[in-house]
């Protein structure tokens, strides 16, 4: 059962997200049947899923919502904008219920008792209530623990008293035609008492008359039976309206309840030629005589003899099978021991070319050639298997959408979001990992970069502010841009701001790009209140720094009263890096590319002692720290030189550059990620290993770590690597 | 012999309730994910009973219905219809289309089960 639920809940995360690309589709002014129909069912299932839970807040709402997008389905709703806003938010409260239930948490009332109430007004139709449909299913605690059930009659409950019902019941031809069977009926019924049954058959027309999809039976049935009349007509459940019924109970003819009797007359109003009813005894039993079994259509030999008409909805029954995509569901953990083992193949493959490259082999050899062939062939296994991780972004820009929403009502803004590329395809945990920065830039966007409604009338623009959020394949990498069309960058109010904080010089000399890119500066807030919505204590430096972290970059550009943009640029996976190999100290490590702006040949001029043991490196007009990775890492104790060195030049998530020196460089290259903490434990400075060609572990380095502990170091004039920094 | 029941639902955690329910009561289960599915699975085999739910993408309860009764191989194989609806006009309109009955859906498997029983020869 825990499976089952776990099963509902995955799914209904599938059915809000359909609904919302509905919902916002509709919002854009599609209303074709197919689009209403889909959101209608993603409620609709939810509903039911939620009902054999007992999840009875959720069947509630669900149920609320599903009316009004039912009374969209038949026309009597035609949605306009305010409609549809209440939909939206109806969509997000829905969601927030499923969340509820799954963490088995109570929602609070007043959140979405309010949108409740706005979804039921739009099923008032002119202030009266329309009758609204009750919830008719008791939601049911599936207990699947029962024992075998049995219909028997508990013929044990001596005492109770038993009842004499006289039935009749004359089937008509389309009892037959839905595939109910006269026989199955008796049955049953038999299985309540004991039971006499006289079948007429005076209505049989002769055999050439014998229409073989024809009801010409009719039966008189006395049943003794300690059930009560509910139960004695439920066996005439599925029969009704396709069967003249009559029961009779101890001598006392039927009160049929309204509902029976209104179907009856529908019934019978809609076949006038309905046989009337026979009650004459037949003096035969229940035994059918031969000939009329043979013609009865409630044979199961009739419809055999008719099979060339039966090919004949063949074809049409092809056609209609639209090919669907097939899927299958797999556990994520085993997706993920095949992208390690192709990562061993990878690394496997690298080995066995260097072996050759060492063996001498000739370069037309069909040994150099193989591996050739085996390198294109690793290559292509690699990228199939990050395939299967890979998906979409379209879920991640759905919540987005939830999130403009959000901070527009609490700001009075008006403010539309415009997605594309959603299909675009990166690793899951990349996507993972990118739903909170991007919340924090659309919130950003929406809360700085939008002006209110009467601003951006003043300024000649829509009310409404326009969101962008893209996503593209870009060189081997995914590029997300966020723009808005708000007012831009206030560079002015930057500026001063960050002179303010003591951040630059009052008298610094920056380019526009340069005071847009004070944002990312840790400590920097442009509002100058700061709203409940961005103001959460998280930055553009911690949103840079989180890009980083996934071995992304991140722009900005903004032009004065025409908005801004915030441009990412993210590996597509995690699970390969591209590096640079450089030799420490006899050891090879990995500097991430992402970190490294650039690489330079030092002269001892350019060195600089600062405090003991600390040293700077002049670049053009700046000093920078400059960490030797060899003591460092404690590979060596004593500091190398610097001109038989090379020093990379890199930039930490918090903007701070630094200058790693290191003994030279090997080559740039894409390395498999092995973790550390997962095979070995955390190291301070090291972000991971891979498998070199040869064999080896190298290190990849976490060039944050490092900085923040050759700081503190070189500071303090103390030991305090490996403190964890 | 082990009666085989082809389910049609949309909601994967209403097919998993019914294979369980199903299953723990003997039968041997089929199932299809809309009516398009439901009717592909049927070039294939013959099920005793089909239990289908109403509101599904493609096709839809109703013309799965239909388009079984149009199958001479199929006229005699009774259809349940499991809904959430339970007002009289969508029984009707199912038993227009040809269902042979219904059943009310959050469904009870002993409820289930029995009414599987009644239309099952």
């Amino acid at each position: 059962m825990a499976a089952i639920r776990q099963t509902f809940f995955q799914e209904c995360e599938e059915q809000l997200s359909e609904m919302e690309i509905g919902l916002l589709a509709m919002d854009e002014g599609s209303t074709d049947s197919e689009t209403v129909n889909a959101v209608f069912r993603a409620v609709h299932s939810i509903k039911g899923g939620a009902g054999a839970f007992k999840l009875t807040q959720l069947v509630q709402f669900a149920h609320t919502f599903e009316t009004a997008l039912d009374f969209v389905r038949s026309g009597k709703l035609t949605p306009t904008p305010e409609m549809m806003k209440i939909m939206l938010r109806a969509a997000d409260v829905l969601a927030d219920l499923v969340e509820a239930s799954r963490d088995g948490r109570e929602i609070n009332e007043t959140s979405y008792e309010t949108v409740a109430a706005d979804i039921k007004s739009l099923t008032l139709v002119n202030g009266e209530e329309e009758v609204e449909e009750p919830i008719d299913f008791q939601p049911t605690v599936i207990d699947f623990g029962l024992p075998e059930i049995s219909i028997e009659p508990a013929s044990e409950e001596a005492g109770a008293s038993s009842h004499e019902y006289r039935i009749n019941f004359t089937p008509r031809p389309e009892l037959y035609a839905n595939a109910n069977e006269t026989a199955l009926v008796l049955r049953e019924l038999n299985r309540l008492g004991v039971m006499e049954a006289a079948c007429d058959v005076s209505a049989l027309p002769n055999l050439e008359n014998i229409d073989s999809n024809g009801a010409y039976f009719s039966w008189s049935i006395r049943l003794t039976s300690e059930r009560d009349i509910a139960e004695v007509r439920e066996v005439f459940e599925f029969v009704e309206g396709e069967a003249d019924l009559s029961i009779e109970s101890d001598g006392q003819p039927e009160v049929s309840d309204a509902d029976i009797a209104a179907l009856l007359a529908m019934a019978l109003g809609s076949s006038p030629a309905a046989e009337p009813m026979v009650t004459s005894e037949s003096p035969a039993d229940t035994h059918e005589p031969e000939t009329a079994a043979a013609a009865a259509p409630a044979s199961a030999e009739a419809p055999s003899a008719l099979t060339p008409v039966g090919e004949a909805p063949k074809p049409d029954a092809k056609a209609a099978a639209i090919p669907s995509q097939t899927t299958i569901r797999v556990e994520f953990d085993r997706v993920d021991r095949l992208i390690n083992l192709v990562g061993e193949l990878v690394i496997n493959q690298a080995m066995l070319s260097q072996r050759v490259i060492e063996a001498n082999f000739a370069g037309s050899s069909s040994v150099v050639i193989g591996l050739e062939e085996l390198e294109q062939l690793t290559r292509e296994i690699q990228e199939s298997v990050m395939a299967i991780r890979a998906q979409p972004v379209k879920p991640l820009f759905q919540r987005m959408s939830r999130i403009v929403r959000e901070v527009a009502d609490a700001t009075g803004k008006e403010v539309r979001l415009k997605t594309d590329g959603e299909a675009t395809e990166v690793d899951k945990t990349v996507v993972e990992r990118l739903a909170e920065p991007l919340t924090h830039m659309i919130r950003n966007a929406v809360d700085h970069g939008i002006e209110s409604p009467e601003a951006r009338l003043a300024a000649g623009k829509p009310a409404e502010g326009v969101v962008r959020l893209t996503a593209a394949h870009r060189s081997g990498r995914i590029v997300i841009e966020i723009s808005d069309d708000g007012a831009g960058i206030n560079r002015h109010k930057v500026r001063a701001s960050a002179v303010k904080k003591g951040l630059i010089a009052a008298d610094a000399q920056l380019s526009d790009s340069d005071i847009d890119n004070l944002l990312f500066l840790p400590g920097f807030s442009t509002a100058s209140t700061i709203s409940n919505i961005s103001g959460r204590g998280v930055g553009m430096d911690v949103v840079k720094r989180s890009i980083q972290a996934l071995g992304g970059r991140i722009s900005i550009s903004s032009r004065p009263g025409q908005g801004s943009t915030f441009s990412m640029s993210l590996p597509l996976t995690l699970a390969v890096l591209d590096g640079m190999a450089v030799s420490v100290a006899g050891q090879t490590l990995v500097v991430p590319l992402t970190a490294i702006v650039e690489t330079l040949k030092p002269k001892s001029a350019d060195i600089h002692a600062l405090g003991a043991e600390g040293r700077v490196m002049a670049i053009r007009d700046t000093f920078v720290p400059l960490i030797d990775v060899g003591t460092q890492l404690g590979f060596r104790d004593t500091a190398t030189q610097p001109e038989s060195s090379v020093a990379i030049l890199v930039e930490t998530g918090g903007g701070a550059r630094n200058a790693l020196l290191v003994d030279s460089i090997q080559d740039q290259r894409q390395v498999v990620i092995k973790s550390l903490e997962a095979n070995y434990g955390t190291v301070a400075g090291i972000a991971a290993a891979t498998i070199l060609g040869d064999g080896r572990v190298a290190l990849i380095l976490d060039v944050d770590a490092l900085v923040a502990g050759s700081f503190e170091e070189s500071l303090s004039g103390e030991l305090r690597y490996g403190t964890g920094g | 012999m082990m009666q085989t029941i082809l389910t049609v639902d949309d909601s994967r955690t209403m097919r998993d309730m019914l294979r369980m329910a199903l299953a723990e009561a003997g039968f041997n289960v089929l199932q299809a994910v809309d009516g398009v599915d439901g009717l592909e699975v049927l070039q294939r085999s013959t099920p005793d009973v089909i239990v289908t739910d109403i509101n599904m993408p493609k096709m839809d309860g109703f013309g799965l219905i239909e388009a079984v009764r149009k199958d001479n191989r199929y006229r005699k194989v009774p259809i349940l219809v499991l809904t959430t609806e339970s007002d009289a006009a969508k029984k009707q309109r199912a038993k227009e289309a040809g269902a042979t009955g219904w059943i009310v859906k959050p469904f009870e498997p002993t409820k289930l089960i029995a009414a599987i029983r009644r239309v099952a020869a």
